[in-house]
């Protein structure tokens, strides 16, 4: 069916406020839930990393600094030894370095003792050092201050970065230091020790910022020197975020040691240490571009699938409408021509009792005579027969508007058709018109009035051939399990007439209307068709071309457990 | 013959008129009253009606309450209803309360004269034979 252009506006406008409720509905929720999760997610997989890196790197911390400690604790008992010796203090030293290095090998460089001096009056080690002089060296000053002294990682005499620890002894009386140095090979390798992620890296600061492991190259001093700002009295590790030059984004994580005033400091690319967050983060925006793609799809497919499901609706609904329109149209014109049809019968009694009485009159001798005898009686003849037409007319109007009490019957179709056919059979050869038929065989019973499928069959036969009467043609009726209609007979009825106009084709059924020539028709034919058919339960159907044709199609319901008994029936009584 | 004593009833004034001097062309005695009172008055002031033709549709007492109360007053005059309303039913309605035959407007006079005729036999038969049935029962009686 066609829509008009302010339906088809309607529909747009209803489909656009449909789409833009289902994206408000969807997306405000969905990106809200999102963004909220995604939101605690960061934050809570953020405090988890962090959680995990400071965990990880105040072990670390523990773990130099339990080294430290160990190594100080070792050098303060050899201080102690020493004081108590009576062995040369070569042999003391080269005894106790051979046993620190089987007790913790890769742990002590070389060990000696400084008099009060600066001059280092004994050496055990690798390096040519005896006798150096050490009385302007930083660490020698500080170390004679207290009793033991860590001291940072300096060059030195022997040219190589390495730290020493440094316990005040008392030797004949006088001040001596005994000084061991770290093997600055394995300290640095136990602080690098730190495998977190593929950039994690780990070194050590002191209380001046400058790093007192191996200088990676990596390690921007601008940061370094910013990190110094990070201590912590309470031995917490602090995370830090820090952005250098290039734009690069680093985590850092400090821990500060116990024996001495150096920091322990972690670094991890953000990236490297979110890797897995990252990951996340994409899965979680891919997720939302495929939810909103969905949510776009649907509100543009679903609008659309709903616009035309109300269109549909409504197109029934206008169908059923315009029946209910038509049928009550039937009942009220009915009911019209059921009171014009008692009133008119009066006048037309007395016009044709009059006309009766003329010519009663006219078989007087002296009016016999008149000139114009036959003229008056062609006139009075004529009224007698238009009075009859009345008549029929007022009876057919009756009959049309009367509620029939007609018989409901089990009738076979073909049964009741071939019977009309052989009734209007002459007519139609009269009016050069062949009918046809192809009538399935076996169809089911319907329960109705034989005699109005009767009336109705008549009544389109009759129109059909009066149709093609000028032209002659062929009629053909057809009966088949409906297809368009289930448990339905249907019954096809169709002209090779000249076809009824579109705009005449929704008026047929109308009561009165008719393109008959005046006299030839009452126009209520289709209209009783269209009544008896939908008292069947059915209904009648007309399609038409001009110069083609007309096909009317009638649908009348069956049960099919009704037509199974009659048939059983049937073979009972046969056997 | 005797002439048939007919009455009309009918509220169609025109009708009457035009009708009752057709059928006195056609040798009927015809009287004409116009509602279903005056047939009942009618009826009482003239003994000799034999056949009536009765309107089913009037106003205040229709076709098949006057029907009735003529019965009741006259049993043995015959009544042909005469209707412009087709329905087979109210006709039914009619003869199973008594009356002759049923007519539908506009009808042939020649069809008319028929049915009044048939109508005016049967009751001329139906009171020969009462006559015949209390002479014989006089008869008897002296017997």
């Amino acid at each position: 069916m066609e829509i008009s252009a302010e339906r088809s506006a309607f529909y747009q406008e209803l489909s656009r406020k449909i789409r833009i409720l289902i994206l408000v509905i969807s997306f405000f929720p969905f990106t809200l839930t999102t963004g909220i999760l995604f939101y605690r997610f960061n934050l809570t997989y953020t405090e988890k990393i962090q959680a995990h890196i400071s965990e990880l790197v105040q072990k670390h911390t523990q773990n130099i600094d339990t080294f430290l400690s160990e190594k100080l604790g070792n050098i303060r008992h050899l201080a102690y030894q020493l004081e108590n010796n009576t062995q040369p203090p070569e042999q003391f030293l080269k005894t106790n370095l051979e046993l620190l290095e089987t007790e913790y090998p890769d742990s002590f460089t070389d060990i000696s003792i400084v008099n009060e001096d600066g001059l280092q009056i004994a050496y055990e080690g690798p390096f040519n050092l005896k006798n150096a002089d050490y009385k302007n060296s930083e660490w020698f000053q500080n170390a004679m201050e207290k009793p033991f002294y860590i001291s940072d990682v300096f060059a030195g005499l022997r040219g190589h970065p390495h730290f020493i620890i440094a316990v005040k002894v008392r030797l004949s009386g006088k001040d001596h230091i005994l000084r061991a140095t770290i093997n600055f090979a394995g300290f640095n390798s136990m602080v690098e020790n730190i495998q977190i992620g593929k950039t994690g890296i780990a070194y050590i600061l002191n209380s001046k910022g400058q790093v007192q492991t191996k200088v990676d190259i990596r390690i921007n001093p601008s940061i370094i020197a910013s990190l110094v700002d990070y201590k912590n009295p309470e031995n917490r590790t602090i995370i830090a975020e820090k952005q250098d030059p290039a734009g690069n984004k680093y985590l850092y994580a400090i821990s500060t040691l116990k024996n001495i005033d150096w920091s322990v400091v972690f670094r991890q690319d953000v990236r490297d240490a979110f890797s897995d967050f990252r990951k996340t983060q994409m899965l979680t925006l891919l997720l939302l571009v495929v939810g909103c793609i969905v949510v776009i799809t649907v509100a543009f497919t679903l609008p659309r699938y709903i616009v035309k499901l109300i269109s549909s609706a409504e197109t029934k609904s206008e169908a059923m409408n315009r029946q209910v329109v038509e049928s009550g149209k039937l009942a009220s014109i009915g009911e019209l021509a059921a009171g014009i049809a008692h009133e008119i019968n009066n006048p037309v009694a007395i016009m044709v009792e009059e006309a009766g009485w003329i010519e009663d009159l006219l078989e007087d001798e002296a009016l016999k005579e008149t000139g114009n005898l036959l003229e008056f009686k062609r006139a009075l003849k004529q009224i007698n027969t238009q009075g009859k037409r009345c008549k029929e007319i007022t009876h057919k109007l009756l009959s049309f508007a009367r509620k029939t009490d007609s018989t409901i019957n089990d009738v076979e179709v073909n049964e009741a058709i071939r019977e009309m056919v052989s009734l209007t059979a002459q007519m139609a050869k009269y009016n050069n018109v062949s009918i046809g038929t192809k009538l399935e065989e076996n169809l089911p019973f319907v329960r109705i009035s034989p005699s109005e499928l009767q009336q109705v069959m008549l009544n389109l036969i009759n129109n059909a051939i009066d149709a093609m009467e000028k032209t002659g043609g062929s009629l053909t009726i057809e009966t088949l399990r409906s297809h368009a209609e289930k448990k339905h007979i249907e019954i096809l009825i169709e002209d090779t007439g000249p076809g009824i106009p579109k705009e005449n084709l929704e008026r047929i059924f109308n009561p009165f209307f008719t393109t008959k020539a005046v006299g030839k028709g009452t126009g209520l034919g289709l209209s009783i068709c269209y009544g008896l058919v939908q008292k069947m339960g059915g209904k009648i159907e007309v399609s038409s071309q001009v110069g083609v044709g007309t096909q009317f199609r009638i649908f009348i319901p069956f049960q099919d457990d009704l037509t199974e008994n009659i048939k059983s029936e049937f073979k009972t009584t046969i056997l | 013959m005797k002439k048939i004593k007919l009455l009309l009833v009918d509220d169609e004034k025109a009708f009457l008129d035009t009708i009752t001097k057709r059928l006195e062309l056609r040798d009927i005695d015809v009287s004409a009253v116009y509602s279903g009172k005056d047939a009942l008055s009618e009826i009482e002031k003239n003994k000799s009606v034999e056949v009536i033709l009765l309107d089913v549709k009037m106003p205040e007492m229709d076709g098949i309450q006057t029907l009735v109360e003529l019965k009741r007053k006259a049993p043995l005059v015959e009544v042909i209803m005469l209707t412009g309303h087709a329905t087979v039913e109210s006709a039914i309605d009619g003869m199973k309360l008594g009356a002759f035959d049923y007519l539908m407007k506009p009808c042939d006079i020649d069809v008319l004269i028929g049915k009044v005729k048939g109508a005016a036999s049967k009751k001329r038969d139906h009171e020969e034979k009462i006559t015949e049935a209390r002479i014989k029962e006089i008869t008897e009686r002296r017997v």
